[in-house]
């Protein structure tokens, strides 16, 4: 363990807003221990320029445990960088060595607009969930017995993989194509591995898919970047699944 | 006689929330559509309350900070949620889960409030399952269920170490499906900035818009504040970074009472601070402490040694540790409640046991489990000769199902292997019990403006049991809320679309704008952080797990001095007409100040330790319990609630008297 912190050299992207034009900065951190998270390297650098009077940089970032999905930052071309199964907030400075320059960039997709410097809006991922991301329940709480269906555990594990996506983006912006199929897959896959999902499996994928199309993410041409870059570790099988739903679904209307 | 009328129904305890169901006024679909209904914040309470009430038919608008409302902070939540469902035929009922969430709360909840939050428990599962939340199964298909600190059955059901994101994902499915509809409107990455009160009634809210830094007015019928909790007042803490006390103080600025703001709870495991730099604290799931045994080392030697590195914690033989908990608390050992575990670290590591360099930290440790679990493997799977390698292999391959990902975690945070070396960890502010005082039908002071969730402070008293927030909020948000804002709706259906366009709203815009542009012209020589830090300092320093007058009336003076110099000295860069987070943080840490002075006048006003407020001049003498919290019925079994007035500390306080009719006080043992 070294006493002794690292110095830096950030380059981060600066764009005042979504209509102007963005830039990349340079900015020097010094004394930057290897114990703390890259986002609290951010805020000793945020710091630092509100003292001096100058904009801090604006990113995305909430709970700070790796569960919230909102941070999402482009680390040396690496959607939350170098580390993997971890998210930017998650990510520890003892990844990185003294003296290194280290490239900080939003996620970049035509979908995912930059709103402010590291910044983006991902409204795209809600709009495909208002268009078919849930099971047609109500919430009166007088449905059957929770126990009343059985389910596989390996089906149930398997829906419980596809459902702990947080909603990052990361698969976004690490595929050549800007395609959302690992986030839309996985979203489909947990409702259709289950049996209250089955009923409207088919309509789901459909209007799901549809509206993926129409937000203008890219397609998948199985480079498997999102796999690789996925801090939850989403498996490729959930695009191949959603696949299937929505080939058989689109053959049967 | 009091201000306060908590509306709890007549009748035996087990009816009144059927006899209040059958009773309550209804509003007619028709009617439902020319009523609208605000909803701050998208957790699990208004998430679920935004969801129900748009299918019920109301017009409802939806706002959260985040940039989607699958983000808000309850979707941090690990551990479970709990359910009076008795599926593993140990005992369980709505009466027993009921008496447990009581006594955990030291006596200090109110009853019809918590006797239906245990009924309605059970449709909760029912709910989730029929929405498609994967909790986790047995191989027979059934749900899975696992034990919480403060309680004697298994009751808690999970999906591995994120069952809030779980059931988050499950409200927000139903919210889409609605806003797809067209029945909800959502309004993401919107702070609520001001409650606006018309004749008395909470009639609508002054926005900003981060995106654009855009003000604009909202009206509504009725007013849901699901706005969480506000750990986040002692800067370090295991909430999120944007979590914050706003939209409820600027409720009780308009005039709802702010009841026990003092009852915060320390969750006990949560990884030790590293540094000065640290933004947040990380909580480790209390399911842990199922299979991990707290201790901290028998002599000052050995801690002396492990700070040190000359040796290792498990160089330590069985009878050179003291697994204090265990010792103090044989009935029920590593899993009593939350405020006591804390308590319990806390006098370890005063009296100098503590096992990192800061000297707060103890150690949770799963040999025992992994040797256990490891001897059960292999007995199924027939090694009857099986190497102490061999069994060690196979437990930590049953410790890695059930808690891969939290132990994942740690892993990175803390670059240590918690399947070797015990995890060091150390109490953090988590949890705030107190919030808007609300009646039974979780309506605040202020006519259709309710609380719901952690924002309210009904149900959990002084201390909140394990996986019983995510059962609150549900409940609030799927099943109480949609009933009983009907009473107050039902004689609204002939006010019609109510205008944004009069004094009130102009005089609350103009109040929010006043606000920011003073924030913005200060320019003064200190980042918002700089004060907030100093106020987490004070806060956990005197206002801690540990309190007395002393402490808590110089604290009072401190949070006034910080907060006079935010107002004096705080610079905050940029422009208020665009995305400015320190802006965005500045109006947060403003009201935080405020606040802060609040709960240490309730922690001083309340001379009594009960759950997570413990008051060094109140404790046992002697006898079995000596040194343990000591409560004081006599003098303090009431509600405080806090009535704005001009000025945090001259709030003026009004009490509800708790009653206790079906279940007899008595000093809380787990011993």
């Amino acid at each position: 363990m070294s006493e002794k912190g690292m110095n830096l050299t950030l380059k981060i992207w600066r764009q005042k807003d979504s209509k102007s034009k963005g830039k990349m900065e340079t900015y020097p951190v010094t004394n930057i221990s290897e114990h703390m998270s890259f986002l609290e390297m951010l805020d000793v650098l945020n710091e630092q320029l509100v003292e001096e009077g100058k904009e801090p940089v604006a990113f995305d970032h909430d709970c700070r445990e790796g569960i919230c999905g909102m941070c999402s930052l482009h680390i040396n071309g690496e959607a939350h960088g170098p580390d993997r199964r971890v998210t930017t907030c998650q990510l520890h400075m003892r990844m990185f060595n003294d003296g290194d320059t280290i490239h900080i960039e939003p996620w970049r997709a035509k979908a995912f607009p930059v709103i402010k410097d590291l910044i983006v809006d991902r409204s795209a991922f809600d709009r495909i969930q208002h268009a078919g991301g849930f099971i047609s329940v109500n919430t009166s709480g007088n449905t059957i017995d929770a126990n009343a269906i059985p389910i596989e555990k390996e089906d149930a594990d398997e829906a419980f993989n596809a459902a702990t996506c947080i909603g990052c983006g990361a698969c976004v912006a690490s595929c050549k194509n800007a395609s959302a199929m690992l986030f839309v897959g996985a979203k489909i896959s947990q409702f259709s591995l289950l049996p209250q999902g089955q009923v409207e499996a088919k309509n789901r994928a459909l209007n799901m898919v549809k509206q993926m199309d129409l937000e203008g993410f890219g397609n998948c041409t199985n480079t498997g970047a999102c796999e690789v870059q996925c801090p939850k570790g989403i498996s490729l099988d959930n695009i191949a699944r959603m696949n299937r739903d929505f080939l058989s679904a689109s053959v049967k209307k | 006689m009091s201000v306060l009328n908590s509306k709890v129904p007549e009748g035996p305890i087990k009816d009144k929330w059927t006899n209040h169901k059958n009773k309550i006024n209804l509003v007619n679909p028709a009617n439902k559509r020319l009523i609208d209904v605000i909803v701050v914040g998208t957790g699990l309470a208004g998430g679920a309350a935004a969801a129900s009430l748009a299918e019920m038919g109301y017009k409802v608008k939806a706002f959260c900070f985040q940039d989607s409302p699958r983000r808000a902070h309850s979707i941090a939540a690990q551990g479970g949620i709990n359910a009076a469902k008795n599926y593993q035929n140990d005992g369980d009922s709505v009466y027993r889960l009921f008496y447990d969430t009581v006594k955990g709360g030291d006596y200090r909840g109110r009853e019809a409030n918590v006797y239906r939050l245990a009924e309605v428990s059970a449709n909760i599962i029912d709910q989730c399952v029929a929405q498609g939340v994967p909790f986790a199964r047995e191989y027979g298909g059934l749900l899975d269920n696992r034990s919480f600190g403060g309680v004697l059955v298994s009751r808690t059901f999970y999906a591995k170490g994120q069952t809030g994101q779980q059931l988050l994902l499950g409200a927000y499915s139903a919210m889409n499906r609605q806003i797809g509809k067209g029945k909800i409107e959502m309004f993401n990455r919107h702070e609520m900035l001001d409650l606006v009160v018309v004749d008395g009634k909470a009639r609508g809210i002054i926005v900003r818009n981060h995106v654009n830094g855009e003000i604009s007015r909202h009206s509504a019928h009725a007013v849901v504040l699901a706005t969480g909790g506000y750990g986040n007042v002692f800067f370090l803490s295991t909430n999120a970074m944007g979590s914050n006390v706003t939209a409820a103080w600027k409720a009780h600025k308009k005039g709802a009472f702010f009841a026990n703001p003092c009852y915060t709870q320390i969750h006990p495991t949560c990884i030790p601070r590293s540094g000065d730099y640290q933004s947040k604290l990380t909580l480790m799931s209390e399911s842990l402490r199922n299979d991990g045994r707290i201790w901290v080392p028998k002599n000052i030697e050995d801690v002396e040694a492990i700070r040190s590195g000359k040796k290792k914690p498990t160089e330590l033989s069985e009878d050179e540790r003291d697994y204090y908990l265990e010792r103090r608390y044989p009935a029920f050992g590593n899993l009593v409640p939350r405020d006591v575990a804390s308590r319990a670290a806390k006098e370890r590591c005063d009296a100098g046991y503590g096992v990192n360099q800061t000297g707060e930290a103890v150690y949770l440790d799963f040999s025992s489990a992994i040797q256990r679990y490891g001897k059960e493997a292999a007995t199924v799977k027939g090694e009857k000769n099986a190497t102490k390698e061999r069994i060690t292999e196979l437990g930590e391959e049953v410790v890695r199902t059930k808690y891969g990902n939290l132990f994942q975690m740690y892993e990175k945070i803390v670059d240590d292997n918690p399947y070797k070396t015990p995890m060091m960890i150390y109490p953090a502010v988590h949890y705030t019990m107190g919030g808007l005082w609300v009646d039974y039908n979780l309506m605040t002071t202020i006519p259709g403006c309710y609380a719901a969730g952690e924002a309210n402070f009904s149900d959990h008293g002084a201390n909140r049991l394990g996986a019983s927030a995510l059962m609150q909020g549900l409940a609030d948000g799927y099943f109480v809320l949609p009933y009983t804002i009907g009473d107050y709706l039902a004689d609204e259906i002939r006010t019609g679309p109510i205008s944004t366009d009069t004094p009130e709203f102009e005089a609350a815009e103009k109040a929010v704008r006043g606000q920011l542009e003073t924030l913005m012209n200060i320019q003064g020589t200190k980042s918002v952080d700089h004060f907030h830090k100093r106020l987490g300092k004070v806060m956990w320093d005197k206002v801690g797990m540990s309190r007395n007058a002393q402490g808590l009336t110089e604290a009072i003076a401190e949070i006034r001095q910080i907060r006079e110099e935010f107002w004096k000295d705080v610079k905050i860069p940029g422009g208020l007409n665009e995305f400015n987070p320190e802006l965005a943080k500045a109006t947060k840490v403003a009201d935080f100040l405020e606040l802060g002075e609040l709960f240490a006048v309730d922690a001083l006003s309340r001379n009594e330790s009960c759950g997570g407020h413990f008051r060094e001049e109140s404790v046992e003498l002697d006898g079995e319990q000596k040194g343990e919290a000591k409560r004081d019925d006599v003098n303090f079994k009431y509600v405080a609630a806090w009535e704005w007035n001009e000025d945090p500390g001259a709030a003026n306080l009004h009490k509800e008297e708790l009653e206790f009719k079906d279940i007899e006080l008595k000093q809380r043992s787990y011993k």
